[in-house]
């Protein structure tokens, strides 16, 4: 289980309030550790931000994902977990965004790491990730035209009649 | 001397008086020095590498979007084939997190009996990954007496689940059935017999002259570099970090243990090559206080939690009982929901931070799943790793970051 260090989560809080303001859409305190969504153009120098801080030091990226909501008004969204390895506290920031602008603030320069998990997330998103240095497709075929992990993409083949599991799954 | 090398090489004076011909080379995608399906395309200044272009996804299977459609015991089959040197790893990793999303509480002797065959896949995978470090100085002797020694720890696997390669150890909440006497002996006959093998593999390679000429200061990464592209594991502890999930996050009952990190220095390949060989005693050393502690213990018994709802019936009952079976085939076939929420988990594996993302929304299968995959990411420090090297570093530096390529691809 995660150590949550109250000080450390209660100081973030209120420095990425201060510092961003409404920018901050929502912040809750999730099972494992606490969760931030936040406005997408400030994504970068929130990362920045937190990075710099002499207290906080969130500079470990753990990993950045993908997720699609095809219901929501802003269906795209990308998760940063975020680990201050001197105070041990991990925090989560989410982002959204919408098909049209589908564009997304690239934390590259902050985190080196960033570069292939951000071209992970643009292969099977498609989100757009502006400032990144190499954005092209990393794991799937580069020919391929569609972004597979969106929801509107089934799993198994449309056209097959054979089979029926219509009890089993979404 | 090796410094001196690296002054040669002027990578930008193309356009220059002086006229470097640059080669291209492929490495890969198939190829033994690769350990693995993937390919360099590497900028070659006669023995020296310029730059390198890696390429990924020989073996992508979209594990993250099948999992999409399966229920959560499905996709255990599919964490083995991540890192598939130490599946136990991943399996347990991934159980725990599940767990953690339904809010399972595990009994003391599960949690022990995990850290034995987590600790075992450790050795397994760091095994491996030392021994193909000989190979790839030239030195196959170690390699094919160490192979020995993983398939001991296989024989154990293979009595506690049944399989060997691709375990897909233990199911959520515990174990399928208690581990059989042969597996106690085994393991004990194990713990006996590998020291004195360890010793004499460790003493053949540590302080060998050719070795050492071989692995110090190649491929090297400082703390800071590492850090900035999410090194972790012994990859980032040769660095010198201390970061260990197991000291930081403590899961399964960790913080019972006495064991200690080790950290190297410069980040070099011997370094990686010593912390990997250090971990494997201090594996050694927790699998024996783990052994204690359960001799210590009066249940024999308890191999899973008890809750009826989430864990498996046990098989006799499931083979002779009406509502067992019917029980037994909801939870595989996932009629049993779990709560909605989200979690993320992470374990230590051989590679570093192995961690799990589940996004519930109350149906069967996750809405999301993400594996922080610990090869990924690291893997993106290769070419700052051996820019200005000789081929032949590239190779060793690739072969001690242990980058396997189930995980890198997923």
């Amino acid at each position: 289980m995660f150590v949550i260090n109250q000080e450390i989560v209660d100081l973030t809080s209120e420095k990425l309030r201060n510092r961003f303001g409404e920018a901050i859409l929502s912040e809750e305190a999730e099972m494992d550790m606490p969760v931030y969504v936040v406005k997408k153009e400030i994504i970068a120098d929130l990362l920045r931000f937190l990075y710099d801080d002499e207290t906080l030091k969130y500079r470990f990226l753990t990993t950045l994902c993908g997720i699609h909501y095809p219901e929501s008004d802003q269906p795209f969204g990308v998760i940063y977990h975020l680990h201050s390895l001197e105070n041990n506290q991990r925090i989560r920031i989410k982002t959204f965004t919408t098909i049209e602008d589908i564009t997304i603030p690239s934390a590259t320069a902050v985190f080196a790491g960033a570069n292939w998990m951000e071209r992970e997330t643009f292969d099977f998103y498609g989100i757009l990730f502006t400032g990144h240095p190499n954005l092209k497709r990393i794991l799937n075929v580069d020919d391929m035209d569609y972004f597979p992990m969106r929801k509107e993409y089934p799993l198994e083949d449309g056209t097959r009649k054979d089979k029926n599991d219509d009890f089993f799954g979404r | 001397m090796k410094e001196d090398i690296r002054k040669n090489i002027d990578p930008t004076d193309v356009a220059g008086n002086e006229v470097h011909e640059f080669v291209t080379l492929n490495v890969g995608p198939t190829h033994p020095a690769t350990h693995g399906v993937f390919q360099n395309v590497m900028t070659m200044d006669g023995e020296y590498v310029v730059d390198t272009t890696q390429t990924i996804g020989y073996i992508h299977r979209a594990f993250e979007k099948i999992a999409e459609r399966r229920a959560y015991y499905q996709i255990l089959p599919l964490t083995d084939r991540l890192n598939y040197c130490s599946s136990p790893l991943n399996n347990t990793g991934y159980l725990m997190a599940v767990e953690k999303l339904l809010g399972l509480e595990i009994p003391k002797r599960v949690q022990y009996m995990r850290v034995i065959i987590m600790e075992l896949a450790r050795i397994a995978d760091h095994n491996v990954c030392n021994s193909v470090i000989g190979v790839d100085t030239g030195a196959l002797t170690v390699f094919t007496y160490m192979f020995q020694d993983r398939e001991k720890i296989y024989e154990i696997w293979e009595q506690i689940c049944g399989s060997r390669l691709t375990t897909s150890i233990g199911r959520i909440g515990g174990f399928e059935r208690n581990w059989n006497e042969k597996a106690w002996s085994l393991l004990r006959t194990f713990m006996k017999e590998y020291p004195p093998r360890l010793k004499e593999f460790e003493t053949l390679l540590s302080r060998n002259r050719i070795f050492l000429d071989r692995t110090v200061d190649v491929g090297a990464i400082s703390a800071e570099k590492a850090l900035n592209y999410g090194f972790t594991g012994p990859n980032l502890r040769a660095a010198g970090v201390d970061y260990d999930v197991r000291i930081a996050s403590p899961y399964c009952s960790y913080e019972d243990f006495e064991f200690i990190i080790p950290v190297g220095t410069t980040g070099d390949t011997h370094d990686r090559f010593m912390v990997r060989q250090e971990e494997m005693w201090q594996s050694m050393s927790i699998i024996n206080q783990a052994i204690a502690k359960l001799d210590a213990m009066d249940d024999k018994e308890t191999f899973n939690a008890n809750n009826d709802f989430f864990v498996m019936p046990p098989k006799e009952k499931v083979y002779n009982d009406m509502e067992s079976l019917i029980f037994h085939f909801k939870q595989v076939m996932g009629e049993i929901d779990p709560p909605k929420g989200e979690i993320y988990h992470a374990i230590e594996a051989g590679n570093g931070e192995l961690g799990f993302y589940i996004v519930s929304d109350g149906g069967r299968s996750p809405y999301r799943l993400h594996f922080r995959r610990p090869c990924f990411i690291y893997y993106q420090g290769y070419p700052d790793m051996i820019k200005g090297n000789l081929l032949s570093d590239a190779i060793i530096t690739l072969s001690s970051m242990n980058v396997i390529a189930g995980e890198l691809d997923a």
